[in-house]
Parts: structure tokens; C-alpha cells; sequence
């Protein structure tokens, strides 16, 4: 498959476009985070994934994405309605009273393209692990994702769902950090320094990638690397580096807004940055 | 009634669960054990040897199982987790909350060496909360069998329900006295008909229960016994009818009295039928070392103390 870069760059803008709106339109939610994973999403769900927008909660025979940091929800529920899982206009309901777009993404209210809650972190992987099990029981070739924050692995479950990966040998799923430096009261190396990211997954018994979170040639081509370790016995990892509000100057690169929402003038500002491709919901 | 309720022989409930999850390796393929380094306390060896795939070992690390769990669910297999009361809640509980009872996954937490009767691990182990946090849990379903044949018709009957199940069960070897076979999640059992009081128990204390009975019917206390192993959904139209004609309640158990089941049931009497009861739980302790019947004893679960209670009911 030809990699059309312009396209995904196109529709990564709406994305963040729509990130914006949803956070701005309720005064809250996680606009940095989400902005930093835009990138990652669009080449997932709209190059990556062999995926089906009509929604099969088992996934048999396609691909599988997990999200262990469920507060980066808008940028999910964005790359969801725009390949087909939901009406676009839903997206105007985020975090609005009787909304199946909660906070944090949930199967509670029955939106299609999410599988398990999250929020409360650490988790996802489990429940990757869990998956991808359920796919080699079926002789069922595809693939499990799972996207983590950093600040997250200070998790003491992420290690143990590391430890059984490995021991069970569980290659058919790809996890990927978001390696963006920043967690709520400030930078990684203030609040609990991970340490050396890579020797520490390492040594778990993982082969460990690193790409860059808003190059999508390196995204697609590192993620097709990841592919191949089934069948070798060894889980992968991708340390993503990303920025942290990407794609908005006034935030990127701080922790600032990782929970906050912009004022109408920021949000007037954001938007102006980021071109309308797809349309605005 | 209650002479139909004897028993030859004492097995583990535990032993019941591993039975049933022999039977159930063989009958149905979507099922899945997963455990936390406690094979042999589970019961579950010939599971593992018949169905070397279906089974994960996740080692010391039971948040983790539950995730796996709630991930194999979300794909269609049908998971057990194993692994003692104490870890398979508390430790546990955020995972559980989020990734199965949130999500609403079919998931079976299954629980052994519950209670005091875990006996002389002391009470590190004796989980006696473990019944009021999953209770609380939106759309769990909460079971504590009586005994072994019940506990291996519960865990049989769990399999074809669809949806996140709690499993008690216990250590000790305790007498086996419910027929065979015979399991509807939700259904209160009826044991014996009577006038005077309507006498509840569960899991272990249903034989404690079956004793005092027989002790008060014998001198001239008319005794409704019933057996309740579903606690949520709780079967109200069984306790409501019963309280209805003998007009209290006594509620024996092997769990803290805040939380338990018979807080739930005073709480469907107060709502709808407001009565004299009595409980007969651990009342705000943590238990400590012993042999099961010394505990049980010493906390005020013996069959005496559920006879006092019934008698002191006005």
C-alpha cells in the first residue's frame, strides 16, 4: 500500500481541529495529550489498522486498539467518528450529560469502538495481554494494540503485565508509550524520573522500537517493523517520542495543558493554526 | 424438611469449584482458568492437565490477571480467574471496578479460602469485607455456596450466565449436605417451612443454620430456614414472603456484619416490611489465628450463637 502522507497530515489537522472544539465546547478534558497523539491515531485508524467501523466488540480476524490512558479520549473519539464507527456530529456531546462520549472513553453507554473503560491507569495492557491471547487461542493472525502514557508506567500493574507478556510469549501485540516527558505536576524526571525507558522494557524480556509521534513515514514504517516480532516469541515496544500539545504553539511542550481546557480567545487562536479539512462537525 | 439435610462426608468447597472446572474444561471450549500462583489451593490441577492452552499462570500479580480477564472476555472466552478472597478483591478492586464490572465484562472472579475458616493464616487472609465491596459493584453478581455439591453447581452455572460473577467459597472441609446438581443463580432455596422466624444464612453458615434449627424445632420454635447462596440479586420475593409470615429475621454469615447479607437484607425489610432482626456476622474485627471452629466460635458465629439470636428476637 502507497503511503499518501499529505492525506493523513490533512485529516491528523482535522483531528486536532476537533480535539479543540470538543474540550473548548465544555471547558474541559485533556487537549494536550491528544493533540500529541493525533498523529499516531490518524495513521492507525485511517492507514495502520485492519479495522471494521461497523463494530464487532470480539474483533475477530482484524486489528485491535487498546487505550490505557483514557483521559486522551478526544482524540479518539475523533479518529472513531471520522472512519465511520459514529456519527461525526456526536462528537458535540462530549462530556455533556446523557453523552456516550464520557470523560473517559467507556462501553457503559454502547459507543461503538470502544471495548473496555479506562482512565484509571496502568490497566490497558492487562487487558491487550488479554486480547491477544484470545487471538492466538483462535489462530487469528492479526494484530493488538495498546497505547500507554509515560507518566503512566509509574504503574506498579504495567510491570506485572510486562513480566507475563514476555513468560507467555506474547508477540502479537504492539505496545506503544506516548514518551512526551510530561505528566500532571510536571515533567517525568520531577515527579518520578522513569529512568532508562528503553533498558528497563528491555530487560522485562521486550524487543523495544523507538519512533518519532509526528512523522508518519516513521510512524507507518516503525509500526511495520513492530509487526514482524510474531512469530519470534517477543512482545515489542515503541517509545513514541512526542510533544505534548502538538500543533498548538501555546501548547506545546508543557504539562500545563494536559487537563485544561482554552478560554474562547486560546481557542480562537488554536483553531486559526489548524486548517479544516474534513469539515467542521 | 431439615432431615433430608445430613451428611456423610466433608469435602472443601474449593474442591467443589475444581470439580467443576474439570467438567467444565471438557463441555465447553470458550472457558479460560487463569490463576495467581495458587494451583493447588484452587483445585484446579486437572483443568490445567486437560487443557494445558486454556490456562494462563500470571503468577504474584492478580491486578494483572484481572485485566487479562476482563481482555479475554472482551473477545469472547469465558474467564475464571482463581485465586484466594483476599486477592481476588481488595487488592484488586480499582481493576475490577473498571475493567469488568464498568465494562461489563463476563468475567468470573472466583474466590477461595473466604472468612475466618481459612483458619490458622490468620487474618492477613480472613477476608470478611470481600462480600460488601462486590456487592457494591453496579450489575455484580455476588454467590457464596453452602457446600461442596452447591458450590460445583454454582461454578457450573456461572459458565451459561452472561455476565461479571463473584464466586465465594472456602478452606476447610465442611460437611456436604445440599443435593447435587441443583443451581438457579438468584433463587432462594427454601429449606424448611416454619412460623416462628425466618432463620438466613449463607456459605458456610447454612450447616451452622441447618443445626441450630433442627436444636430449636426440637424445642418447640418454629424455624423457616433459607438457604441463601445468591446474595445480589437477592432473591426479595422469597425473604419478603417469609418475614411477611413469621415476622423477623435472624441472618447468619461469615463476613463483617457491615456489608454483608443480612445489611442487605435489612435493608429490603426496611424498605418494605420493617422487622425485628438479629446478625449473626463479625461485628467490626479483624479475626486472627486458629482452627476454623475456634474461630468461628470465639467471633460469635457458632451454632449457639445463632440459637441465642433467634431466641432473644422479640
Amino acid at each position: 500500500m502507497s503511503i499518501d502522507i499529505e492525506n493523513l497530515k490533512r485529516t491528523a489537522s482535522q483531528v486536532r481541529r476537533d480535539i479543540i472544539r470538543q474540550v473548548a465546547a465544555v471547558n474541559s478534558g485533556h487537549p494536550g495529550g491528544s493533540l500529541g497523539c493525533a498523529d499516531l491515531f490518524t495513521a492507525l485508524y485511517f492507514h495502520i489498522m485492519d479495522h471494521d467501523p461497523s463494530f464487532n466488540m470480539k474483533g475477530d480476524n482484524e486489528d485491535m486498539f487498546f487505550l490505557s490512558n483514557g483521559h486522551i479520549s478526544p482524540v479518539w473519539y475523533s479518529v472513531l467518528a471520522r472512519s465511520g464507527y459514529f456519527p461525526i456530529q456526536e462528537l458535540a456531546t462530549f462530556r455533556k450529560i446523557n453523552s456516550r462520549l464520557q470523560g473517559h472513553p467507556a462501553t457503559h453507554e454502547g459507543l461503538p469502538g470502544i471495548r473496555v473503560a479506562s482512565g484509571s491507569l496502568g490497566q490497558g495492557i492487562s487487558v491487550a495481554i488479554g486480547a491477544a491471547l484470545t487471538k492466538r487461542l483462535n489462530k487469528d493472525d492479526k494484530h493488538i494494540f495498546v497505547l500507554t502514557g509515560d507518566g503512566e508506567l509509574q504503574e506498579g500493574q504495567i510491570w506485572e503485565s510486562l513480566m507475563f507478556a514476555a513468560h507467555h510469549k506474547v508477540d502479537n501485540l504492539i505496545a506503544i508509550v506516548d514518551y512526551n516527558g510530561q505528566q500532571i505536576d510536571g515533567p517525568n524526571e520531577e515527579v518520578i524520573s522513569l529512568g532508562n525507558l528503553h533498558d528497563k522494557w528491555s530487560s522485562f524480556g521486550w524487543d523495544v522500537l523507538e519512533m518519532d509521534g509526528h512523522d508518519f513515514e516513521d510512524i507507518i514504517n516503525t509500526i511495520t517493523k513492530a509487526k514482524e516480532n510474531k512469530g519470534t516469541g517477543k512482545p515489542v515496544v515503541i517509545l513514541m517520542k512526542t510533544d505534548m500539545g502538538k500543533g498548538v504553539d501555546f501548547m506545546e511542550g508543557t504539562h500545563k495543558w494536559h487537563g485544561k481546557a482554552p478560554n474562547a480567545e486560546q481557542t480562537e487562536s488554536a483553531l486559526s493554526q489548524l486548517e479544516e479539512t474534513l469539515g467542521d462537525y | 424438611m431439615l432431615d433430608k439435610y445430613t451428611y456423610t462426608e466433608k469435602k472443601a468447597t474449593r474442591d467443589g469449584f475444581g470439580a467443576a472446572m474439570t467438567e467444565l474444561g471438557r463441555e465447553n471450549e470458550k472457558v479460560v482458568a487463569l490463576c495467581a500462583d495458587l494451583i493447588g489451593s484452587l483445585k484446579i490441577q486437572k483443568f490445567i492437565e486437560e487443557n494445558p492452552q486454556r490456562f494462563f499462570q500470571v503468577g504474584i500479580a492478580e491486578a494483572n490477571m484481572m485485566g487479562i480477564a476482563a481482555g479475554l472476555a472482551t473477545t469472547g472466552m469465558i474467564p475464571f480467574t482463581s485465586t484466594f478472597a483476599n486477592f481476588s478483591t481488595g487488592r484488586v478492586y480499582d481493576q475490577i471496578r473498571q475493567s469488568i464490572a464498568y465494562s461489563h465484562k463476563n468475567v468470573k472472579i472466583c474466590a477461595s479460602h473466604a472468612g475466618l475458616t481459612l483458619g490458622e493464616d490468620g487474618a492477613t487472609h480472613q477476608i470478611l469485607e470481600d462480600v460488601g465491596m462486590m456487592k457494591m459493584l453496579p450489575g455484580m453478581t455476588v454467590i457464596n455456596p453452602a457446600d461442596y455439591n452447591q458450590t460445583k453447581a454454582a461454578t457450573k452455572a456461572i459458565a451459561d450466565f452472561k455476565g461479571p460473577v463473584y464466586l465465594r467459597f472456602g478452606r476447610p472441609g465442611w460437611p456436604v449436605f445440599m443435593p447435587e446438581g441443583e443451581f438457579e443463580i438468584g433463587k432462594a432455596i427454601l429449606m424448611n417451612e416454619g412460623s416462628d422466624i425466618t432463620l438466613i444464612a449463607t456459605g458456610h453458615m447454612l450447616w451452622y443454620a441447618v443445626e441450630a434449627a433442627r436444636k430449636l424445632e426440637a424445642e418447640g420454635m418454629s424455624v423457616e430456614l433459607i438457604n441463601i447462596h445468591t446474595i445480589k440479586p437477592l432473591d426479595e420475593e422469597a425473604i419478603l414472603k417469609s418475614v411477611k409470615k413469621t415476622g423477623k429475621c435472624v441472618v447468619a454469615e461469615e463476613h463483617q456484619r457491615n456489608g454483608g447479607l443480612g445489611e442487605s437484607v435489612a435493608g429490603l425489610l426496611a424498605r418494605n416490611h420493617p422487622s425485628p432482626m438479629a446478625f449473626v456476622a463479625v461485628n467490626d474485627s479483624f479475626g486472627e489465628s486458629g482452627k476454623p471452629s475456634e474461630l468461628l466460635d470465639k467471633y460469635g458465629l457458632s451454632i449457639n450463637d445463632i440459637i441465642a439470636a433467634c431466641k432473644n428476637l422479640r
